[in-house]
């Protein structure tokens, strides 16, 4: 008891003695705030649960999610398939279990290329303005004006289907938001004094947006990819439903909800399981995305 | 003053906030009455004027805790008043001129615009006219060229300006009660008495109440029928702005003393030496209205 | 030390087209204390940070030692020169720490001894080692401004900008800056120009005051002058009568300049 509330006492401390010790009295207040929020922490829940069936697949899974057995085709759920099986025999449950690191492979993925090109063009585009801004925009809006499935698909067919290129077209078209979104914050950040103050201390423009103005638009940036999340999911889940993302037999949800159309009258655990499973990752990363954004957005920040 | 009653009546008015390290008290046991005067409210920054201000107006974020006996603005218990109600209160009888004019404002729109919106809000009149009533009151408020002012985004006026537009904008529906949270702090010293004539004779002609709020206490002196003087969040003590002076409250001299002069000489200044024991001290039975 | 010559600022094109300083001239001698007084949108602030390199589309000529200025400033420069602003709620980095946003300006100009520096700084300007690691929003204003004035001082200048350092303080803390600023002026013989539009603060800092209003000089005066009332210009002398408090019969004989 008297431990924890030292701990407590350390981190709101008034007079950190490390730079350590600010950030993470900073971050235990950012923490406090965002547990008061039970949806988010139940978004968080599912997503960190994701994680860990990702990690440890092989040890959840009961069957190999691969190998048929034509004689246990089409088995309803029971104690030896907890969600059943798919037409050519394979456990529906283990499919699943290893369709999350395939989901998991492709948000992470998208994020980590689609985020870094939209915050630096965004950024790039905000500081500078005048000709680097007008030339960066309309690039961007290029590819804001097209669907985001369509043009998706259309790198797809160009590409040839597959994952990885599932990945790529679904990152190519989810970076222009983030860019718009940066620009936004840059500029109103731009004018600041404190942009002016580090300028007359003689900082460069590499300085200015990697230490100054990014840092201050990467919060709106991570509740927005957050909120994209689920979107990128149903993208990808899109695209292996029409054959474009990852390929049979690999257990991509979309992918199996595609083959499980065909059996949705009689044999409804077939779509409905991984259709449940895309629905609820999904609705994880919403309920997430709007927690961070009450802790997170600078707005209410004070 | 005045006969007609009195405008405004805060009853022990506690204002606190939550906070990780337990609840903070802005405001403790504020209570004052307005008639149809000049009413100014003094103190160090953090001493709770503006969170007093924003109390009256229900103002404040939803997590704060505003307690009061009673707050009454014309007879009608202000306290009672549901948020839809208060709403109709605010702007059309009650104005606030904020402290920070540039936050205020929407960044997307034009000053003219919000201006003229404030003005048909609550009433039906041509485009034409209310545009019209606008560049008068941003002439009345001294702004030189209303015209291109009209056109400008906020970010691209001056903070004086922005006051001033601020102003405008409060006064433009002809409130009976205005409370002006450091309006004019960013205003040179020609355009801010010529800003504060314009609410005094508001306050002498229409019978309107002000509620100022200051922290340059030989304006306020000059400019005030009253004077309210805050610390910590209490009332210290009340004043008449013509015994300022003869003041002998420790904190009210260390303001008084604090500030620089013209024919003063170049030495340091005094500063303030704060005793935490008048936070202790029960003044506000001194409060009262006259 | 620093002059300023015939300096004309304008802002935007055709119809929004605002010519903010017009034909500015002054000199500010070694170890001075100059003081810039106006009604607001003067131009103050643009003289300031033309100076500062803040601005680049004015015209006319500024000099530091004898040296013109270009409009794109080397590294050097901001040695030499620093600026402290109105808003000290604005004008500190809000995830950057007191000790980030003190050595970051170390670590740009590669001086070394960031920690000692900062140390010795925050101990200049009346901070002790407990705010080192606060966030500005665990500051409040004056200790805000207080950083910002290390900031300034950090790179150890030989010109100190101050743009209304504290207009937006209260009386109290206004003093506890003008006599920090006083002090360290004294100490490091700083050269300052200070903005203002309280004639109080001016007169009680400065040696020498230059009056401007819309955007053109109205009348240089020395603080003396300025005290004893030896005014040429009537703008000059309303702007005095304006700081003896309101007076609702001097207002009426206010005129537009
Ligand atoms: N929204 C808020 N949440 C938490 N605390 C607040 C909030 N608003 C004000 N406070 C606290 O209430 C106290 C009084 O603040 P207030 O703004 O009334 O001061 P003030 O007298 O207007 O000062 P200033 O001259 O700086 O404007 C301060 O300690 C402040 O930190
Ligand atoms: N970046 C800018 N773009 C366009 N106009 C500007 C810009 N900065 C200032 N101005 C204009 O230049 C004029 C002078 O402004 P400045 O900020 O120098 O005034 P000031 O004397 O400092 O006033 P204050 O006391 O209100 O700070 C104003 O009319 C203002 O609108
Ligand atoms: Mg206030
Ligand atoms: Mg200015």
């Amino acid at each position: 008891m008297s431990s924890t509330r030292r701990w407590q006492h350390w981190l709101l401390s008034d007079s950190p003695a490390s730079p350590f010790q600010a950030a993470a009295g900073r971050t235990y207040l950012g923490l406090a705030e965002f547990l008061k929020n039970r949806l988010a922490v139940f978004g968080l829940l599912i997503i960190a649960a994701l994680i860990l069936i990702a990690f440890f697949a092989p040890y959840i899974a009961p069957c190999d999610p691969l190998v048929t057995n034509l004689v246990n085709r089409l088995q309803p759920l029971s104690a030896a398939h907890y969600f059943g099986t798919d037409e050519v025999g394979r456990d529906i449950f283990s499919r699943i279990v290893w369709g999350s690191r395939l989901t998991l492979y492709v948000i992470g993925l998208v994020a980590i290329i689609a985020a870094p090109v939209g915050i630096i063009i965004g950024t790039v585009s905000g500081y500078f303005g005048g000709l680097i801004d007008t030339i960066l925009m309309r690039i961007t809006d290029i590819f804001l004006a097209f669907p985001k499935l369509i043009l998706a698909l259309a790198f797809v067919a160009a590409l040839g289907p597959g994952i990885e290129n599932a990945v790529i077209a679904i990152a190519i078209t989810s970076w222009p938001p983030y860019a718009r979104i940066a620009r936004g914050e840059t500029i109103t950040i731009r004018n600041g004094d404190f942009i002016k103050a580090i300028r007359l201390q003689g900082a460069g423009p590499i300085r200015i947006i990697t230490g100054h103005i990014m840092p201050l638009c990467i919060s709106s940036l991570i509740v927005r990819i957050t909120l994209d999340m689920a979107g990128i999911i149903l993208t990808a889940a899109g695209l292996g439903f029409l054959g474009l993302g990852a390929q049979p037999p690999s257990p991509e949800w979309g992918a199996m909800t595609s083959t499980g159309r065909a059996y949705i009258i009689d044999h409804w655990w077939l779509i409905t399981m991984p259709g449940t499973a895309i629905f609820v990752v999904s609705l994880a990363f919403n309920l997430l995305g709007d927690g961070l954004r009450e802790v997170l957005d600078p707005k209410s920040d004070n | 003053m005045n006969d007609s009653g009195h405008l405004l009546d805060v009853k022990d008015l506690t204002v606190s906030f939550p906070s990780p390290r337990g609840e903070v008290c802005a405001v403790k046991n504020v209570s004052f009455s307005l008639g149809h005067e000049k009413i100014g409210i003094v103190g160090e920054s953090g001493s709770g004027k503006s969170v007093t201000g924003r109390a009256i107006l229900r103002l404040l974020p939803p997590y704060a805790h505003i307690h009061a006996t009673a707050i009454t603005f014309q007879e009608k218990d202000l306290l009672s008043f549901s948020e839809q109600e208060m709403r109709r209160i605010r702007g059309r009888q009650i104005s606030m001129v904020m402290q920070d004019p540039k936050y205020s404002l929407n960044p997307v729109r034009t000053v003219g615009e919000q201006i003229r919106e404030a003005y048909t809000i609550h009433r039906k009149v041509p485009r034409r006219q209310a545009r019209q009533q606008t560049l008068e009151m941003l002439t009345a408020v001294r702004i030189r060229n209303p015209e291109q002012v009209y056109r400008l985004y906020p970010h691209e006026v001056s903070g004086g300006m922005g006051q001033r537009i601020m102003i405008a904008m409060m006064l433009i529906p002809e409130p009976s009660l205005l409370i002006a949270d450091e309006p004019t702090s960013a205003l040179d010293v020609t355009v801010q008495l010529q800003v504060l004539a314009i609410l005094d004779d508001l306050v002498t002609q229409r019978g309107m109440g002000l509620i100022f709020i200051s922290h340059d206490l030989e304006l306020v002196a000059s400019f005030c029928d009253r004077i309210i003087i805050m610390y910590g969040g209490r009332i210290m003590e009340v004043v008449d702005a013509a015994n300022l002076h003869q003041s002998t409250h420790p904190y009210t001299r260390g303001l008084l003393n604090c500030l620089p002069r013209i024919d003063g000489d170049k030495g340091k200044l005094s500063t303030l030496q704060r005793d935490a024991s008048w936070l202790d001290a029960d003044f506000s039975a001194t409060a009262g209205g006259k | 030390m620093l002059q300023v010559d015939n300096l004309h600022v304008i802002f935007g094109h055709g119809l929004d087209l605002n010519h903010a300083v017009k034909n500015v001239s002054f000199t500010v001698g070694q170890g001075e204390s100059f003081g810039l007084v106006g009604e607001s949108g003067s131009g103050k602030s643009t003289v300031l940070n033309c100076i500062a390199g803040l601005i680049n589309t004015w015209q006319g000529e500024i000099e530091i030692d004898g040296e013109r200025l270009s409009h794109r400033r080397p590294k050097s420069f901001y040695r030499k020169v620093q600026m402290v602003f109105q808003d000290p709620y604005g004008s500190l980095h809000p995830r950057h720490t007191v000790d980030r946003t003190l050595k970051e300006s170390v670590n740009i100009h590669h001086l070394g001894d960031a920690n000692l520096r900062v140390v010795k700084v925050l101990g200049e300007v009346g901070l002790g080692p407990q705010f080192r690691f606060r966030y500005p929003h665990q500051l409040s204003g004056g200790q805000r401004q207080r950083v910002a004035i290390a900031r300034a001082l950090i790179l150890e200048p030989e010109i100190l900008l101050l743009d209304e350092p504290t207009s937006a303080l209260d009386v109290s803390i206004q003093a506890e800056i003008l006599n920090l600023l006083q002090d360290i002026s004294k100490k490091r013989n700083l050269t300052s120009i200070l903005v203002s539009h309280d004639l109080a603060v001016v007169s009680h800092m400065c040696d020498n005051i230059l009056v401007m209003s819309q955007g053109a000089t109205v009348e240089a005066l020395s603080c003396d002058q300025l005290r004893s009332g030896d005014i040429k210009q009537r703008y000059t002398r309303q702007l005095l009568v304006a700081s003896k408090g309101y007076d609702r019969a001097a207002i009426d004989q206010f005129q537009d300049y």
